[in-house]
């Protein structure tokens, strides 16, 4: 076998410069040093040549998608955008049914950065790809000139295989199926608001940033007939919630005091006069099961990490199809809308 | 220009411009806090005060006396409400098994 | 004991609901002759709406939302002028976040902002000073609006700001006051109102005094309230109450953080720090005599309106509303958001029209996210 010897590319400088991108030696160096001495993909060509088993089943389905990451500020307790950047492509192929395999990814960063930020982005998301079982097999890396970005934008996009007899589908979901979380709600968004330090507050409240697909197979074990699964990401709980309902024409209930949360967060949405069911999650599933599986998938979840926090917060119902609503603590009704615009805090 | 929150006064973060920090459910600001602070007083003594806190200023000093009060009177009401609906599900019991 | 909880129980909730049903029932009103009780303060409307308590109170009993949002009784000539500043080069404008949607006849801050104006939010004016203190050369003007509520800590800024002399701060003051409006709708003919929940956090500030001409001259009881649900519930009851026995008294439900006489530190610092204008324009209200504040000429280097030469006496202003837009109304209780006719068609959270479908407070805001009209269509 040819053993070809190739010597080791570094790069020297501290920040990126307009050179880095620029297609010669210094991006070269860039890309290696930084970027796939850390992933090791399987290739040196422009692109990744795989296959698996699992494609080949009768009935198997691929599955595909894609998700940029601006998130700023880009490190913040508990992840950062390197993290971020990989669960939240691996958990948008396994709220699918899919088992997710393969994740490319595409840097647009801002002259000026500084390598060791590329450096400790590359490492979370190779921590992050190896916890979820996933490879980083291809990417992209271009500069942009100082003031056309905001730090380092990142594109990943991620190839996952269906196996035969799935089918996860929000519009699935029929009145009666029971909705169930993973865990507390809301702090991925109450950690970057307290990290971006323009409301200065102090908490320990960390990202809840974490690959869930290991989480779904488990519960898919338990309960096969799982009708549809979401991450709450943007937009928050309500969100997902609301994109089921719209989707599957059914009414949604839930009961807000069966919501978790950390009293923290509760904290941060008192004083900045924010709604928890809006806040981001990165790390936290909204499942619905037919409601004799409900207490299978509970358990389910909460044999693993992931999922101890679980806990059962509503139901789909025929009336008021398309709209969610709240029963508060207090025993009243309220409806829970999409946000519009982003959530700001106010005084009043 | 509502939102108040109830908030535990934990240190004193600089005594000459009267700023503290609060801690509300975990969570912990510095706020300002010459309304709540009696001119005799030393700023010292606010340390585990609750006060009311809005926009970064404690406005005034929870009285812990008159919130039991309040929710003594709020706690008879519900109890009284729970005895009526326990005894209307009694007669209903009642009802049915006559 | 986190003074939080205790007051969402739902458990007494059920009590004083009962008891609120059992007062109403006595007082014999019902679904067509309902009693009209009015929320003052828009922190009451959004937890009334937040909590679903006007569906849980009886039929009898409806619930008057009044003009006590300090977003969406701004004139669009005052977001208007505040663009200005923020536009103009070298300026950083710092505001709560509720101003930031509220249209202006040219942009609101938030298009401002994405248009390049370097607008920020802050949660305190301490902050902004904070910023004026770090960017010296930079001018610092933070957008003052708020009832009594928020005027002690803006003038407390003030002192600070001239104390620690920070001459590149200012203060762009909307601050206005209570008691005014509420004479205004007194006074209208129009308005048939059975009594009041009165604003728990102005409380804080002005005492319970400044209420008794309510009382005293128009026989109507007002009670102080607090803004935990249990709180809104409890002082609910406590108007009825006085309703049923043929009482007009000034009473306190939130007395753990209302003190009778107010906080004597806020109003000294008030009272050094600002002088009543001789009119401001309301929103749907007109101009109303003593209603708004500006900053007293000592403190002039402070006061954005001078400073930059803008607001009240430097030119024609605009005093209008945009076309079809009947927030006024709303506000004043005239009309239920969904009788409004823009309300959910020109008139939405993505697109609105007025402040009140923006502000967090407004009624309109409220109605539409939390449900009023689609609720009960659903039920």
């Amino acid at each position: 076998m040819n053993q070809t010897v190739r010597p080791e590319r570094r790069v020297l400088a501290q920040r990126v410069t307009l050179a880095h991108g620029g297609g010669g030696k210094a991006m070269r160096d860039l890309i290696e040093d930084v970027f796939t001495s850390v992933f090791a993909p399987p290739g040196m060509e422009d692109q990744a040549r795989l296959m698996d088993a699992s494609l080949l089943e009768p009935g198997a389905e691929l599955a595909f998608t894609t998700d940029s990451f601006v998130v700023s500020p880009m490190e913040f307790p508990g992840g950062d955008i390197g993290t971020i950047s990989v669960c939240g492509t691996v958990n948008d192929l396994a709220v699918g049914g899919a088992r997710p395999l393969w994740l490319s990814a595409a840097f647009i960063i801002e002259e000026g950065v500084e390598i060791t930020t590329l450096r400790q982005i590359a490492a979370s998301m190779q921590k992050s790809a190896l916890e979820a079982g996933v490879r980083i097999v291809t990417g992209d890396t271009k500069v942009v000139g100082k003031g056309s970005g905001d730090g380092v934008f990142v594109t990943t996009a991620g190839i996952g295989v269906i196996p035969p007899g799935r089918r996860m589908l929000a519009e699935s979901v029929r009145p009666g199926d029971i909705a169930l979380v993973s865990g507390v709600l809301g702090d991925h968004g109450a950690a970057i608001l307290a990290a971006r330090g323009d409301m200065d507050l102090t908490s320990d409240i960390r990202s809840d940033c974490q690959p869930l697909n290991h989480l779904i197979e488990a519960v898919l074990t338990a309960v096969p007939d799982i009708r549809a699964a979401r991450d709450a990401t943007r937009g928050g709980l309500a969100s997902a919630l609301n994109e089921v309902a719209y989707a599957a024409g059914v009414g949604i209930e839930i009961t807000e005091a069966d919501l978790p949360l950390r009293q923290e967060v509760r904290g941060i949405c008192e004083i900045l006069g924010l709604d928890p069911l809006y806040l981001a999650n990165e790390g936290t599933l909204v499942l619905f099961v037919p409601p004799d599986q409900a207490v299978s998938a509970l358990a389910a979840m909460k044999s693993v990490p992931a999922g101890r926090g679980a806990r059962v917060i509503g139901k789909a119902v025929t009336a008021h199809p398309g709209t969610v609503i709240m029963k508060t603590v207090l025993g009243g009704a309220r409806i829970v809308d999409m946000l519009v615009g982003e959530q700001l805090p106010r005084i009043c | 220009m509502c939102l108040g929150i109830p908030g535990r006064i934990v240190t004193i973060a600089d005594a000459s411009r009267k700023l503290a920090i609060v801690e509300v459910m975990g969570v912990k600001r510095q706020v300002n806090v010459a309304c709540i602070l009696k001119d005799d007083e030393l700023i010292e003594s606010l340390v585990g005060a609750w006060s009311l806190i809005h926009v970064g200023f404690a406005m005034s000093r929870i009285n812990e006396q008159e919130a039991a009060m309040t929710l003594d009177v709020l706690r008879q009401l519900g109890e009284a409400q729970e005895e009526i609906e326990a005894m209307r599900a009694t007669e209903r019991m009642m009802a049915v098994a006559l | 004991m986190n003074y939080t909880d205790e007051f969402r129980d739902p458990v007494a909730a059920r009590g004083v609901l009962a008891a609120i049903e059992r007062v109403v029932d006595e007082i014999g009103a019902t679904k067509d002759k309902p009693l009209h009780i009015m929320e003052i303060c828009g922190g009451h409307t959004h937890a009334i709406f937040r909590y679903g308590l006007d569906k849980l109170t009886p039929p009898g009993l409806e619930f008057i939302h009044g003009p006590g949002c300090p977003v969406c009784v701004l004139p669009m000539s005052r977001i208007d002028e505040c663009v200005d500043i923020a536009e103009r080069p070298n300026v950083i404008m710092t505001t709560f976040g509720d101003a930031m949607r509220v249209p202006g006849r040219r942009k609101s801050m938030m298009q401002a902002k994405a248009d390049g104006a370097d607008i920020r939010m802050v949660y305190s004016q301490l902050d902004a000073l904070e910023l004026a203190r770090r960017n010296p050369g930079k001018e610092v003007v933070f957008f003052g609006l708020g009832f009594e509520t928020t005027t002690p800590s803006t003038a407390l800024t003030i002192l600070q700001a001239h104390a620690d002399r920070q001459s590149n701060f200012s203060i762009f003051c909307n601050h206005i006051t209570v008691p005014p409006p509420i004479k205004a709708l007194l006074d209208d003919p129009y308005m048939v109102l059975d009594g009041f929940v009165g604003p728990g956090h102005v409380s804080m500030v002005i005492g319970i005094r400044p209420y008794d001409f309510i009382a005293r001259d128009y026989k109507k009881p007002i009670v102080v309230a607090g803004f935990e649900p249990l709180d809104l519930l409890q002082s609910v009851l406590m108007v009825l109450e006085q309703i049923r026995d043929g009482r007009a008294e000034v009473e306190n439900q939130y007395a753990r953080v209302v003190p009778d006489e107010g906080n004597p530190v806020s109003i000294a610092a008030c009272n050094e720090v600002y002088q009543p204008r001789p009119s401001f324009e309301w929103r749907g209200l007109g101009e109303i005599d003593a209603s708004g504040l500006r900053i007293r000429d000592k403190y002039a280097a402070f006061d954005a309106e001078v400073k930059f030469e803008i607001g009240y006496g430097t030119g024609p202003r605009f005093t209008g509303e945009q076309d079809g837009c009947r927030c006024g109304d709303v506000m004043t209780g005239r009309i239920k958001p969904h009788a409004c006719p823009q309300f959910g068609k020109g008139c939405t959270p993505e697109m609105p029209l007025g402040a009140l479908m923006v502000s967090s407070e407004g009624a309109c805001a409220a109605y539409y996210q939390y449900g009023g009209l689609r609720l009960e269509a659903v039920e």
